[in-house]
């Protein structure tokens, strides 16, 4: 906890002019006895910033609360290393919002005071978790074109790495190519796939220990400290290993393909069949069916695209000609997906003379010992009928590897052990095994691919410290699977090197602070270890938290979920906000001044409470403001205790969940939504309206309509009457 | 020993991954911004495909990271003039126009309250007007007014610096230089509208209610000149009827020959754009394939449900109907192969992306493709991410921009 405090006011902005700024000095110089108050005009100014440092050396201050402007802005200015710091954001949420020279104005701004007063009494500045041991090696999984991009790109930035490949040799799905499509411009050419070139290099890369016919029998620990063991051929051999890569890419589906023919005539092959005829010389085909989308793109079979198909179709007809130059080459079509620079390919494919054909396949049947493609023709109308097809090859879609794993992770995120073992034992495919309470394996969105904020942050994964790349963490191309490896390298080593000085990584990167349990006093109700969108948590025999401090990502859900609040960071803790709570000044009921607790997350709602003010939208002055680091570290006791103080009502604002989930802790708001159904039951036991307690989805662009959430609620709190708690 | 630190060059979506995720490895990062803010195309975007959230959601994290991160300078209004030396050894000088605010500002908003001039508003397309002193966005990062020089009446005027309180107005500003040395180079300058100018056959932009796609983002947020209300530019009136027209100078062997990637993608989320506001609004699309590539399938899907025409080709004109100002498009009807002439109350040109260095090179000698694109690594230690490298969504181009980091560590360990 800070020991002494220093209070700065800064009067600029029209804080001076709005503020009884005298009055406002006077909660922190007389209330709270902070010994060091000053007010500024202009605190941001280098004079400004002299000054806080001068009395931070000077007084020895080791908290500073600075009541200015919010701290969206000038965090570069106010930076003071080993302080405690907490900005009260007088301008945007205060000044800005609210009528100047306006009763409850001031009434605002000195109860948010007290609160960053509290604030900075509770926190204290973080010293860091370092764990012992620590590594800096890279865990690549997988040993096809992205695994070896991985491997390759982490060591030559100068990291050890160890690659794991469960065939007897690197290259998966390399080997069993004639040639990849281009990889670079002028992407015009099919290319040599050069897997002996690459083992090459790998083999001459001394940071690179490589485990072929291998697979992972177990991983346990987390970043910076994951042992694990590696499975080669029933000999274990154990690395420790500070990141890991997951990069076991996709198979290929043949399932429910028997519509186009597929398995009924043996002339209607896969695509990889294609690659093994092309590879061994031998097309003897005249006349050459390609369809597309082959059991993709289709609601019954992988209703998603594939995205590499076309690109690898409009390779197999250049390479048609290349080794069947009289061959004539048929593509059946919805879109021509060769995205981006790939146009310059389908060029090419074009100029070989290849026909396109657009439309839905409607039948594939056998005539006289040659095949016969029907199918809508959408551009010349009508049906199109190529009889005397010696050939027909599906482009058929891939399945990320992980996919075989989901009914396990389902299994685990249910906390049902049978179920886990029997789906473990039926997929008969082991990728991670990691160790952990929520399951061995990576949580998965739709399809089977790994569960991450895919737009903003592709790489982020809900298991801290793994990364995947390639086509288990999405469909995609040779080229873009490179690329995907070469990111994800990056991600890995930056793990180890944020790990290695105790930091956070993504989202609240660089954060030193991490959960302290005080485990005399746990139940072993295992909320925290079931809860933890990151599994960061494991359980012993009994049911008592394991920590992991380096696979935590700092939310605070597992601090909200503990009914016991045992759970603490040194800058965040239950009792800091229960105290700042605590510290408002609730008038008693004569005086009719609601209050109303806010309670929002710092990631959107804040900056969107920021926005209304930036706009000059005026909202309801009986609104008093905590930030909270996600909404998942909502502890029920909160609410308990704002109802006992007098508030009459309060306000969650947190991201949207669900399937297009905005939580930056992706379950955060979900679970506090889950956890305020169960207060509302409560509430309404307690004779108090339920309706008291209310949470709000909102995003950051929602700053238009927050001042009507919140002038709504007023209002229905006011129906309500005052909080019959009240001054007891 | 080499240098550790790195030059990254663009302060949109690719260049402000690559600049936290390098110092977020531990390297010192420059990060040079052309506009008086970071965020870039990004910034002007309403939702992202296929979520629909808001792009300001992630780039206040990202913001969060930067200013968290002191090994981070980020330097706007500043362009990068030359690049000489080699991998691990680059020295740089970079240009830094005038803000004629200085770092003083607070944002208070006094300045703009008193400025008499207005000017059009560049992140709006002009269709809205600010003060000559400005904030230059909504969400701007850094937080600070700029003046437009060419609006300003300067200090025969001088009321700005009159009421700002913190002294904060530097009418008398200069342009100043930049020396920098470092390791390696991250070449994000990502790209522009493919210049409806260059569509003769499209009329050369001079058709009012034909807007590009970029427009039709700030017309549908919030923050931009309609507050979010989709409406024609030449009367303001509510488009009953709207076309968009895929593949604008893009898979064109007379423009780009590239495939610009993320135009099918916009303008499906466009039409959840337009449907929300106007649910009977007839939707049509015309376009060569429709590319909405893996997962994206669902959402194209979802955008299939509401009732759009979709017209396979490319119309050989579009021309203004000079007394309503409807836009006419002309194309080939492909079924009855019989040239169609239809009337649309507002055309969306889903214009494809051009590589900002088709107008401002790389100042060394990098390697282009035919579509101008930069080729990564063609000079050892400068790499290109996001969309001046190939074409892409945010997904592709936060992911490309991750990749370029490690390749620029790479050449700090090396050189």
């Amino acid at each position: 906890m800070a020991k002494k405090l220093g209070f700065f006011l800064c009067t600029g902005c029209g804080i001076g002019e709005a503020l009884d700024a005298a009055a406002l000095t006077k909660v922190a110089a007389k209330e709270y006895k902070v010994p060091v108050c000053k007010e500024h005009n202009y605190l941001c100014s280098a004079e400004g910033v002299d000054l806080i440092k001068a009395e931070i050396e000077g007084q020895g201050l080791d908290g500073v609360i600075i009541a200015a402007c919010s701290s969206r802005v000038n965090a570069d200015v106010f930076r003071f290393p080993g302080v405690f710091l907490d900005r009260v954001n007088l301008r945007e949420q205060c000044i800005w919002s609210h009528e100047p020279n306006d009763e409850d104005t001031q009434m605002l701004a000195e109860d948010q005071i007290r609160m960053g007063i509290e604030k900075v009494k509770a926190g204290e500045v973080p010293t860091p978790y370092l764990g012992e041991n620590l590594s800096k090696a890279v865990l690549v999984v997988g040993g096809g074109l992205a695994g070896m991009t991985a491997a390759l790109e982490s060591a030559k930035a100068g990291y050890p790495v160890v690659l794991v490949e469960k065939e007897a040799t690197l290259g998966g799905w390399l080997n069993k190519v004639y040639k990849t499509t281009p990889m670079a411009a002028p992407f015009t050419t099919p290319e040599d796939p050069n897997v002996a070139g690459r083992i090459a290099e790998i083999e001459a890369n001394a940071n690179i220990k490589v485990y072929t016919g291998a697979v992972i029998e177990k991983i346990a620990g987390g970043p910076g400290m994951f042992d694990a063991e590696i499975n080669q051929g029933g000999n274990i051999v154990a690395e420790r290993v500070g990141a890991i890569i997951l990069a076991t890419g996709s198979k290929d589906n043949v399932a429910q393909l028997d519509h186009l023919g597929y398995g009924k005539y043996p002339n209607v092959i896969t695509h990889a069949q294609f690659e093994a005829m092309a590879k061994a010389g031998n097309i003897g085909a005249k006349k050459v069916a390609f369809i597309q989308c082959a059991g993709s793109r289709d609601p019954e079979r992988l209703p998603y695209c594939s995205a590499a198909c076309c690109v690898e179709t409009l390779k197999q007809t250049i390479i048609l000609k290349e080794l069947a130059p009289e061959a004539m080459a048929y593509v059946f079509y919805k879109d021509i997906r060769s995205s981006g620079q790939y146009e310059h390919f389908y060029k090419a494919a074009q100029e070989t003379g290849a026909v396109f054909i657009k439309g839905d396949i409607k039948g594939i049947t056998e005539a006289g010992g040659k095949l016969v493609v029907e199918s809508e023709d959408i551009l010349l109308g009508g049906t199109a009928r190529v009889e005397d097809i010696d050939l027909v090859v599906l482009a058929n879609g891939m399945i990320p590897t992980t996919k075989a794993t989901e009914a396990i992770v389902a299994a685990a995120g249910e906390g049902d052990a049978a179920a886990e073992a029997a789906a473990t034992q039926e997929a008969a495919e082991k990728i991670l095994n990691l160790q952990y309470r929520q399951g061995p394996e990576l949580p998965n969105l739709k399809y089977g691919f790994p569960d991450s904020h895919f737009i903003c942050f592709p790489y982020e994964t809900r298991r801290t410290g793994i990364y995947a790349c390639g086509s288990v963490r999405a469909p995609m191309d040779m080229a873009k699977a490179v690329s995907d490896a070469t990111g994800a390298a990056l991600k890995a080593i930056q793990c180890v090197e944020a790990t290695a000085g105790g930091a956070a990584v993504h989202p609240r990167s660089g954060d030193l602070s991490y959960p302290e349990f005080a485990l005399q006093r746990c139940t072993q109700c295992k909320r925290c270890t079931e809860e933890c969108p990151f599994g960061a948590i494991n359980e012993d025999a009994k049911g008592n938290p394991l920590p992991n401090p380096t696979r935590c990502r700092r939310c605070g859900t597992c601090m909200g979920a503990c009914p016991e609040r045992i759970i603490s960071f040194k800058n965040y803790s239950v009792g800091m906000i229960g105290n700042m709570v605590k510290a408002v000044e609730v008038p008693e009921e004569d005086e009719e001044k609601p209050r109303i607790l806010i309670l929002a997350c710092e990631n959107d709602a804040i900056p969107a409470l920021d926005m209304a003010g930036i706009n000059r939208l005026k909202y309801n002055s009986w609104v008093r403001i905590v930030p909270v680091r996600c909404l998942g570290s909502l502890n029920l006791v909160w609410v308990a205790d704002s109802m006992s103080k007098g508030f009459d009502g309060v306000l969650l604002l947190g991201c949207k969940h669900g399937e297009d989930y905005q939580c930056h802790f992706m379950k955060g708001s979900e679970l506090a939504e889950i956890r305020l159904s169960k207060v509302s039951e409560t509430l309404d036991r307690l004779g108090l309206e339920s309706e008291r307690v209310r949470m709000i989805q909102i995003s950051i662009m929602d700053y238009a309509e927050l001042p009507k959430i919140i002038d709504k609620f007023a209002e229905d709190l006011e129906e309500f009457g005052p909080n019959p708690m009240k001054g007891f | 020993m080499a240098n550790k630190s790195i030059l990254v060059v663009g302060g949109g979506i690719s260049g402000i991954t690559a600049a936290v995720e390098a110092a977020e490895v531990g390297y010192e990062v420059f990060l040079v911004e052309k506009n008086p803010y970071l965020g870039g195309k990004v910034s002007q975007i309403n939702e992202y495909f296929p979520k629909l959230c808001p792009p300001n959601c992630g780039l206040e994290i990202n913001f969060q990271r930067i200013k968290k991160n002191p090994k981070i300078r980020v330097i706007t209004m500043a362009k990068v003039e030359n690049i000489s030396g080699q991998e691990g050894n680059f020295d740089v000088t970079v240009k830094i126009n005038p803000r004629y605010i200085t770092d003083g500002c607070t944002g208070c908003g006094k300045c703009a309250e008193v400025c008499p001039v207005e000017r059009a508003d560049d992140f709006n397309f002009g269709l809205s007007k600010t003060k000559a002193v400005y904030l230059p966005q909504p969400f701007a990062f850094p937080m600070k007014y700029v003046i437009d020089s060419t609006a300003c009446n300067g200090a025969s005027c001088g009321k700005c610096a009159e009421v700002c309180e913190f002294k904060a107005v530097d009418l008398a500003m200069g342009a100043k230089t930049m020396k920098l040395n470092v390791g390696a180079v991250i070449w994000a300058t990502g790209w522009d509208s493919y210049p409806v100018e260059k569509l003769a056959n499209y009329g050369s932009g001079t058709v009012a209610n034909a807007i590009s796609n970029l427009m039709m983002e700030r017309l549908a947020a919030l923050t931009g000149p309609t507050a979010g209300k989709i409406v024609r530019p030449s009367d303001g009136k509510e488009p009953k009827n709207i076309a968009f027209v895929q593949c604008a100078g893009s898979r064109d062997e007379n423009h780009q020959k590239a495939c610009s990637s993320v135009c099918c993608m916009a303008t499906l989320k466009q039409i959840s754009y337009v449907k929300k506001q106007y649910p009977d609004a007839k939707v049509t699309i015309y376009y060569m394939d429709i590319r909405a590539m893996g997962k994206h399938e669902d959402f194209y899907n979802k955008i299939k449900e509401y009732d759009i025409t979709m017209i396979k080709g490319k119309p050989s004109e579009i021309k203004e109907d000079p007394e309503t100002k409807d836009v006419i498009v002309l194309a080939e009807n492909q079924i009855t192969q019989e040239i169609t002439e239809l009337k649309y109350d507002l055309v969306v040109l889903a214009t494809g992306m051009a590589p900002a260095t088709a107008v401002a090179k790389v100042p060394a000698a990098v390697a282009y493709d035919v579509d101008g694109f930069v080729l990564s690594g063609s000079v050892p230690g400068i790499y290109a991410a996001g969309c001046v490298a190939k074409p892409g969504d945010v997904a592709s181009s936060v992911q490309g921009a991750t990749a370029a980091v490690i390749k620029a560590i790479q050449s700090s360990v090396r050189g």
